[in-house]
């Protein structure tokens, strides 16, 4: 047999489609206890499947070992150190995983009466009070699936609080360092997206805003602390030139991990700002979602709030969907509910100093670790940062050695790469987050490893750009994959 | 007291070191960049910190009673193996982030590829993308999708699809930008009106929106909507809201659609008050590039080794920012997994089996409804597992008595339809036993009494 | 790089063709290489009408997708639907079998406000 090969425990895994053999079984039903229909009888059998298209059959110890496998390839925040800039991959505490599945969170139906679901009423209706609190905010709907949900709730209620002002404005500004979420969301919110440069500090200077500012601007869109890590300290008065023209200011909350307890966005004169539970408040990102985006507003957006809205008339909670200037609903129901709980659970567990120290320790682990690779790589913005920080590969430049190639040498030392050609106006970026739940030792063996890589950058460089070698792929072809595009398994070789 | 320092590692010897590496004296200093009056001078109002053992203490006392249910519409009470939870319980899954560097994320990668697989096949579809938020705001995104590719302005949408769904299309849907127009359901059928449907379909139409089996529960006849729709030039958009469904339906790829876009919560993902769920989102290889979310496709490494990649991802927000297909970053990656192994599980003999036995269950209660006096089934067309019992005496007092006896009877139609204030919805899966269901019918009789 | 002293360039990196009646046009080799490897064209509709500036087409690298302006104003008579099967063609031979459209002029006048071989050289150097 040619293919056995010492691979050591990476283990070469078939796609499930290719495992299966007719005739397993990884399954077991509830015993028929009434008689078995025959769907021709009840169906027409013209509505009726009548060939299969591939579909597995395995048995239940082929599906573990199968999944199992599968994710010893993967890297997790809980496999070691996870630096990805504007994620926030912050530890997940065990127990809110949990306390997610007891059932009598995860077992319950969305439209079981209100009576019976009063303390998930009363979870939902806290931890929007918990979100108002910490964001300076009114008024908050848990609703938002994840953060560009989360922003076009925001900006769909902008749209309608203006239309029913009778104004129909046409722009929204955004900065050139903002997540590119910001500006999709702004034209499927039927807005001209305008780009505010910023300026020689990295920040949005309110003169840009002022230039571009009149009527017909509906709201800017900035993200604060920004994606450079830096914290934008002219919103203030950016806000009051916006408001001065009639327009809303809508924060993109996705790096509030940098402000809990220090500042308040409200403070600011954000109207509106999104919040991303799988960053700031610790709930899992699950290799890409479920997340969950709840959006905070300030008192004159709150009748335009997705409903339905939690409310308490006196000790009773309840579901309001009777609001009609509700720009409707973002989703069925009401929220990715099992997230929610983890928030809420964390933030209990946290409590007014925790969330604070939080913040302190994510700023201070940035700056740290900033502090320490300056010199080694090029920091195109040098000042303090706030929760995350960016460096460029400039001084690898002329070894022929790119971000991509710094990124992939870092997996080789066990390490998952930074955010990387992010944001888009620094060339070559490294985007670098430690979040608070790196410690210190963790954070010294990443910062002698990336001076590692930068003496091998000088002196071996070849070595970098082969990288990564210590793992199950190699890099993989992205042009042959979108050129060529196989999105299912077909069966053919 | 400092219970919260549990998730934080640093000592206080440690935080000094750091803060004299970076040149400041305290932590303070490092927020100087915010100008100090508006910095908080006091701390936030919040509960807390609690320890491990109090937080669970709380939480218990915030559980729902489970009660013998006969709940759906949307959202569904199924058997889910232990499987699921134990494999997606392991943290290289749940605690990894988009995979956007595919050589340590090459689990999530190939388990997403096997994901689109999956569905392309209980679809009928030729792609899929990795999941969307949930049923209803994929339907939307068809929605969009398919006014980008037809450039005309007006969706036909069927009254029979799940309100909720409706919603939300209308709530993505600008005004300004484009019209819905609802198709009534036949009253006697409890499907589509064909006839309403074809009144009002022109050459402006965008596409035409069916669901199957729809909130009542029938199954839609897609077919011929599905032709007529082709005729003028539109796309046809089938959603769904019980993906078990398709144990035994024809796909809605082999009855004509262009986009299919649904909920896969019944594939193995709890029901959680409503979320996090699935959005199931295929369509034809055609469209692949008008499509919103991401996508996993198979490539080579250098050495010629089989691996996976996201793909195609010109479409997204990062790249084509304000022109990209759609805004979704984040989607519903784990419930993606959740899926995939639910139906690794099963396979196509199981997921066929529990389809029968959800058909089977609710017919027999349809028939037991059916001889209840005060009570009887409408809508002639065939139904898969729910249907509407139209009762003579106000629903809500019904469902409250039932509820004493720790029965969820039903969902109240009249809170979706004002003409359907003497309905119930009546789901039944394999989850509910014979024994079960045989009481929920003695009590309803008791109760219409 | 190469840029053919027969064609004319814009500022936004395509080169045209001046046949007469007329116009081929290309992405230049200095915007193949700044996009890299091509992996997919958005071709116009035969028989579309442009204004000078207006996006024309689209092509898409893995990592970035870029306009194909219009350097005149006309009617797109034929498009290199090859282009499809071979996006490359545009990274391989971007002068040759890379050609994207050919166009119908409006007014041959507008030829003359395109950049020379020389100039458009200029103009990367202040980039």
């Amino acid at each position: 047999m040619r293919n056995i090969k010492d691979t050591g425990l990476i283990q070469e895994e078939p796609l499930i489609f290719e495992l299966g053999r007719q005739g397993r079984r990884g399954y077991s039903l509830p015993r028929w206890d009434v008689k078995e229909a025959e769907p021709t009888d009840l169906i027409p059998s013209t509505l009726l499947r009548e060939e299969w298209e591939g579909f597995p059959e395995l048995s239940e110890v082929d599906v573990v070992r199968h999944f199992t496998r599968l994710s010893q390839w993967n890297y997790g925040v809980d496999s070691g150190f996870y630096p990805l800039g504007s994620c926030t991959m912050k530890y997940s505490p065990k127990v809110n995983e949990e306390v997610a599945r007891w059932s009598g969170f995860a077992g319950v139906h969305p439209y079981q009466p209100e009576d019976l679901s009063q303390g998930i009423l009363r979870l939902m209706y806290e931890l929007e009070g918990f979100l108002a609190e910490i964001t300076g905010m009114d008024h908050v709907s848990l609703q938002p699936a994840a953060g560009a949900h989360g922003e076009l709730a925001g900006m769909m209620m902008i749209r309608a609080y203006l239309q029913a002002r009778g104004e129909r404005r046409k722009k929204v500004l955004v900065p050139d360092t903002a997540h590119g979420t910001n500006c999709s969301t702004s034209s499927i919110a039927s807005y001209q997206m305008v780009e505010i440069k910023s300026n020689e500090k990295g920040v949005v200077g309110p003169e840009a805003v002022a230039s571009e500012m009149d009527e017909e601007v509906a709201a800017i869109m900035v993200t604060n602390p920004n994606t450079l890590g830096l914290f934008e300290e002219h919103l203030k008065e950016i806000a009051e030139i916006v408001h001065r023209k009639g327009g809303f200011v809508y924060c993109d909350g996705a790096n509030l991990n940098a402000l809990m307890g220090i500042v308040k966005l409200g403070d600011l004169g954000v109207d509106v700002v999104h919040l991303n539970l799988h960053k700031t408040f610790s709930t899992p990102h699950g290799g890409g979602g479920p997340g969950a985006g709840p959006v905070a507003v300030k008192k004159g957006l709150a009748p335009y709030l997705p409903i339905p809205v939690v409310e308490k008339v006196g000790e009773t909670y309840r579901l309001n969907e009777d609001r009609p200037q509700s720009i409707g609903k973002m989703k069925a129901f009401y929220g990715n509910f099992g997230v929610l709980l983890k928030a809420y659970a964390y933030i209990l567990s946290m409590g007014s100093e925790g969330l604070r120290r939080v913040s302190e320790m994510a700023v201070l682990n940035a700056n740290y670790l900033m502090k320490r690779l300056k010199g080694h790589y090029f920091l195109p913005y040098d000042r303090p940062c706030m929760h995350e920080c960016v460096f460029t590969d400039r001084f690898q430049e002329r070894f022929d050695v790119s971000t991509l190639d710094i990124a992939k040498r870092l997996i080789d030392y066990g390490f998952h790469p930074p955010t990387i050609y992010f944001p888009l106006v620094v060339k070559g970026a490294m985007m670098m987050e430690p979040t608070e739940t790196e410690s210190k030792q963790g954070l010294d063996r990443f910062i002698e490893t990336m001076i590692e890589i930068a003496r091998e950058a000088e002196e071996n460089p070849e070595l970098l750009r082969q990288a990564p070698q210590k793992v199950k792929v190699r890099r993989l072809d992205e042009v042959l994959a979108a050129r060529k595009p196989k999105l299912k398994w077909t069966g053919e070789k | 007291m400092k219970d919260f320092l549990r998730y934080l590692p640093h000592t206080e010897e440690e935080g000094l070191q750091m803060l004299e590496t970076i040149g400041v004296k305290r932590i303070e200093d490092l927020f100087e960049i915010v100008p100090k009056e508006q910095r908080l001078s006091k701390p936030l109002d919040l509960p807390g910190p609690l320890s491990e053992p109090d937080l669970i203490r709380h939480l218990q006392g915030l559980r729902s009673p489970i009660l013998s249910s006969f709940l759906g519409a949307g959202a569904y009470h199924h058997f889910i193996p232990a499987v699921i939870s134990a494999m997606t319980s392991r943290s290289e899954f749940y605690t990894a982030y988009t995979p956007y560097q595919p050589e340590i994320s090459q689990g999530t990668l190939q388990a997403i590829f096997e994901y689109q697989t999956l569905m392309c096949q209980l679809t009928g579809m030729e792609v899929s993308n990795a999941s969307m938020y949930d049923g209803a705001s994929a339907l939307a995104e068809a929605v969009l999708m398919a006014r980008r590719i037809t450039k005309r302005r007006k969706v036909l949408l069927s009254g029979a699809v799940h309100p909720e769904y409706r919603r939300v299309v209308q709530t993505y849907v600008d005004p300004d930008q484009g019209e819905i127009a609802l198709v009534p359901y036949n009253e006697d059928e409890g499907r589509t009106d064909e006839k309403a449907l074809l009144d009002l379909l022109d050459g402006e139409v965008s596409a035409v929106v069916v669901q199957s089996p729809n909130f009542f529960g029938v199954v839609e006849d897609l077919h011929p909507i599905a032709q007529k729709v082709h005729e003028k030039g539109g796309l046809m958009i089938v959603g769904f809201s019980e993906a078990i469904a398709y144990g035994i339906l024809k796909p809605p790829g082999a009855v004509g659609a262009d986009i299919v876009a649904g909920e896969g919560q019944s594939l193995g993902i709890p029901l959680s008050f409503g979320g996090p769920y699935l959005g199931i989102f295929t369509t034809l290889e055609k469209f692949v590039r008008m499509m919103p979310g991401r996508l996993v496709g198979e490539t080579l490494d250098l050495n010629g080794k089989r691996g996976f990649v996201l793909t195609l991802a010109a479409r997204e927000q990062h790249i084509r920012r304000e022109r990209a297909t759609s805004n979704i970053c984040t989607n519903e990656g784990l419930c993606a997994l959740m899926a995939t192994i639910f139906l690794s599980c099963l396979g196509r003999e199981g997921l066929r089996e529990v389809a029968v036995m959800n058909l089977s269950k609710a017919a027999y209660a349809k028939k037991v409804a059916s001889e209840i006096s005060g009570c009887r089934p409408v809508f002639s067309s065939p139904t898969f597992n729910e249907f509407v019992l139209r009762m003579d005496r106000d629903p809500r007092e019904v469902l409250d008595r039932l509820k004493e006896k720790g029965i969820l009877a039903g969902l109240f139609l009249g809170r979706f339809y004002p003409e359907l204030d003497h309905h119930l919805l009546v789901t039944v899966t394999e989850m509910n036993t014979k024994e079960e269901i045989d009481r929920w019918a003695e009590t309803l009789e008791r109760a219409l009494r | 790089m190469n840029f053919p002293e027969d064609l004319l360039y814009t500022e936004s990196h395509e080169w045209v063709r001046d046949e007469g009646s007329q116009v081929v046009i290309g992405l230049t080799d200095y915007a193949q290489r700044q996009l890299k490897d091509i992996v997919y064209v958005e071709l116009p509709e035969i028989g579309s009408e442009f204004k000078k500036g207006e996006s024309m087409g689209v092509v898409e690298s893995v990592k970035t997708v870029a306009d194909v302006f219009s350097p005149v104003t006309g009617k797109v008579i034929e498009t290199n639907g090859a282009l499809k099967e071979h996006p490359e063609w545009i990274n391989t031979d971007p002068y040759g079998k890379g050609w994207i459209t050919r166009m119908e002029v409006r007014d041959k006048e507008e030829l003359k406000g395109l950049l020379s071989s020389r100039d458009y050289q200029g103009s990367l150097s202040e980039e």
